[in-house]
């Protein structure tokens, strides 16, 4: 197993962040796809909203803007492209900083989906910083897989759609307990109460992270 | 795998089974009653799902260290194998839930919602080996899948029934269900002997499905694998 580059990781870190704001339309594209859903919830949820029926919602936005956003992150990979990476770079690195990027970047939409929510809907949560902190690890626990998931559908070269429907069952354990916690999160209950849900997503994400990181070297060259 | 006595061991543990579960002596429960003899069904039949989900899981490891094509035949027939076997596990489920829950099917159950998402991670298992048309890509692809699927749902079905304590299913926090259900002796010689024996069953329809597969390999590529 080949050692670590901390600089080739850094250095795909910066090519990705580079290209992101060198198109800006790829970003510009799912936080208008967040805002237009969440405008959508807003349009067809006139007479308010529920608390519960809220934190489904939010998360459902906040699922599918996350496979909107990863599944770029190999769409977007040409075949020369991908040639001149095998090149340059081992797979753990490049997976690695795959992973980063998308966790930045889930990171990002969630954020972006609060925002609207609170702006347009409401924003029911008492519990703040639980909620944060179930975003920051719910998040890179859907980024990982999603990573994954859409180096795999980018490889069967079929459309985005094969890319939502591998990701969906194997994000169901993630959605489940993050949408658990949330409703903590939504009631102020005690932090006491939600730490078994905590250990639980916090089990999720080292295993997915861990498999998606190990896994990858065996889907990345053809 | 060529000798027989396994395979006729099976059958004779299967038929004993059957004719047992029906005619056995069973203790009266409340609620249960006569469907208790559910155990010796609906049990074993998700224990031999458990086992070929699990074989293709190993097999599936075991192509992506060695890239033999035999290793991914058993592999993706295992958990096609499985598939058969789940189908009739939740018809049985559901017969018993009608007759002891009020109805087939209770969705806010963990452990329904776990093999619910796991039948869904295999579909989609099957649905992406459809889609790729070269062989070796299709393997390789496949058996990264099913490794990560395989864990998410092993994940599911064991870590999150622990944190949702209020399943309905008997034997309910990952557990399976063997103390909770008052069974007596007289249960458990015939439980046991249904586990076996539908195990031995499955294995051998892997086996027979693992040779039809390996024949259409080299029909399609002339090149025969051992």
């Amino acid at each position: 197993m080949a050692v670590l580059n901390s600089a080739h990781i850094i250095e795909l870190i910066r090519k990705e962040f580079r290209l992101e704001f060198r198109q800006k339309t790829a970003l510009a594209g799912i936080l208008l796809y967040v805002l237009s859903i969440v405008f959508i919830g807003f349009l067809s949820f006139r007479g308010g909203i529920r608390p519960d029926v809220w934190n489904a919602l939010f998360w459902i936005v906040v699922f599918f803007a996350a496979i909107n956003a990863a599944s770029k992150s190999f769409f977007a990979e040409t075949r020369h492209k991908s040639i001149y990476n095998y090149t340059l770079y081992s797979a753990d690195d490049f997976v690695i900083s795959k992973i980063i990027y998308n966790i930045l970047l889930v990171w990002v939409v969630s954020g972006c989906a609060v925002l609207c929510f609170g702006w347009m809907i409401n924003f029911p949560v008492q519990d703040f910083s639980l909620f944060v902190l179930i975003l920051l690890l719910g998040g890179a626990a859907l980024a990982g897989s999603l990573t994954l998931m859409s180096c795999i559908a980018s490889k069967t070269g079929s459309s985005y759609s094969v890319m939502s429907l591998l990701s969906m069952p194997v994000c169901i354990p993630v959605l489940l307990i993050v949408l658990r916690l949330t409703r903590n999160a939504i009631d102020g209950l005690d932090m006491s109460v939600s730490y078994s849900y905590l250990g639980g997503l916090l089990i999720i994400d080292v295993i997915i992270l861990s498999l998606s990181f190990f896994l990858f070297r065996y889907l990345w060259k053809e | 795998m060529s000798s027989w006595w396994w395979k006729i061991a099976g059958i004779l543990l299967v038929v004993y089974s059957i004719v047992m579960g029906f005619l056995g002596e069973v203790p009266r429960l409340d609620i249960l009653n006569e469907t208790i003899r559910n155990l010796y069904f609906h049990v074993p039949l998700w224990f031999a799902m458990l086992v070929q989900m699990g074989i293709s899981w190993i097999f599936g490891l075991m192509y992506l260290t060695k890239y033999n094509p035999k290793y991914d035949i058993v592999s993706s027939r295992a958990a096609y194998v499985g598939g058969m076997f789940a189908l009739p596990g939740i018809i049985t489920g559901s017969v018993w839930a009608t007759y002891t829950w009020g109805k087939p099917w209770v969705a806010e159950d963990p452990k329904l919602q776990g093999v619910m998402a796991s039948m869904i991670v295999y579909c989609v298992y099957y649905l992406l080996r459809a889609l790729i048309p070269d062989a070796q890509k299709k393997a390789r692809i496949s058996a990264v899948y099913n490794i990560f699927a395989f864990v998410m749902t092993f994940v599911f079905i064991m870590i999150y029934p622990r944190l949702a304590p209020n399943s309905l299913h008997p034997g309910n926090g990952g557990n399976p269900a063997f103390g909770k259900y008052d069974m007596d002796n007289n249960m458990r010689l015939v439980f046991y002997p249904a586990c076996l024996g539908w195990i031995v069953m499955s294995c051998w329809l892997l086996n027979v499905m693992s040779r039809i597969k390996k024949l259409e390999y080299k029909k399609e590529f002339h090149e025969e694998i051992i």
